[in-house]
């Protein structure tokens, strides 16, 4: 991560490194489903279905790790450009995909 | 639901939103997208509970069991649609320098956490006949 270039100019209520952190726990929390989900989809023998499924949900949370790992580089810039609508539907989307997994290994 | 819908266009058409009203202070687009996290995780955490009971109460009636699972993988779905939305929505009113939206949205999800968790607390208290 490179630091700040106007340190100077930093907002004193560490607002870019509150949203940082904010990324850092969401991803933490889809590695705890991600985990939940392999579990559940290698569960009694790993039949081939399960094999897939748990390499999706794999797929899925290193998708979401690489979209906070964009989103935290432009954080550090001295004035950070809003999230853009496109990087937020994707983070969702990473969300219903690991739901929809869900769906498929209940069933 | 014609609201709903011209929000979804505005999820995929960035520009659209920067055409709208003034680019409002950094921070406020910051705290914006933290609350969006915030709804994120929540919804992950439904969909976390949904893995759990289909994991963690095998001795349940598979009935019970699966509508369980499906209830909160559902609601956890919902909850990452309305977490975008809201946050398209809250994005747009700063810009136009609107009141931010009001919802009912947290206390329809409070109620149905608190009615699947006496769910889950009766299945325990009342058995696991299967």
């Amino acid at each position: 991560m490179t630091p700040p270039r106007a340190a100077a100019e930093r907002d004193p209520g560490l607002q870019p490194e509150r949203t940082r952190l904010a990324w850092r726990r969401t991803t933490l929390t889809g590695a705890v489903i991600a985990v939940l989900a392999v579990k559940s989809a290698l569960h009694g023998g790993a039949p081939p279905s399960g094999i897939v499924a748990a390499a999706l949900c794999t797929g899925v949370w290193l998708g979401l790790l690489g979209l906070a790992h964009r989103r935290i580089g432009a954080l550090a810039a001295p004035r950070p450009v809003a999230l853009a609508p496109r990087a937020a539907v994707t983070a969702v989307l990473c969300a219903v995909a690991l739901a929809v997994c869900g769906v498929a290994l209940v069933l | 639901m014609i609201e709903f819908v011209r929000n979804v266009r505005l999820w995929f058409a960035p520009e659209e939103i920067r055409e709208e009203g003034g680019t409002p202070d950094y921070r406020f687009s910051l705290a914006n997208e933290r609350t969006f996290l915030a709804w994120l995780r929540t919804a992950l955490a439904l969909i976390g509970g949904g893995f759990a009971v289909d994991q963690f109460l095998p001795d349940l009636r598979w009935g019970w069991r699966v509508g369980l699972a499906l209830a909160l993988l559902g609601a956890g779905v919902l909850c990452a649609l309305r977490a975008v939305n809201h946050w398209v929505r809250c994005e747009r009113a700063m810009r136009r320098g609107e009141d931010l939206p009001v919802s009912r949205f947290p206390a329809a999800l409070g109620l149905v956490v608190a009615v699947v968790a006496i769910a889950m607390v009766a299945l325990v208290l009342l058995g696991w006949e299967g």
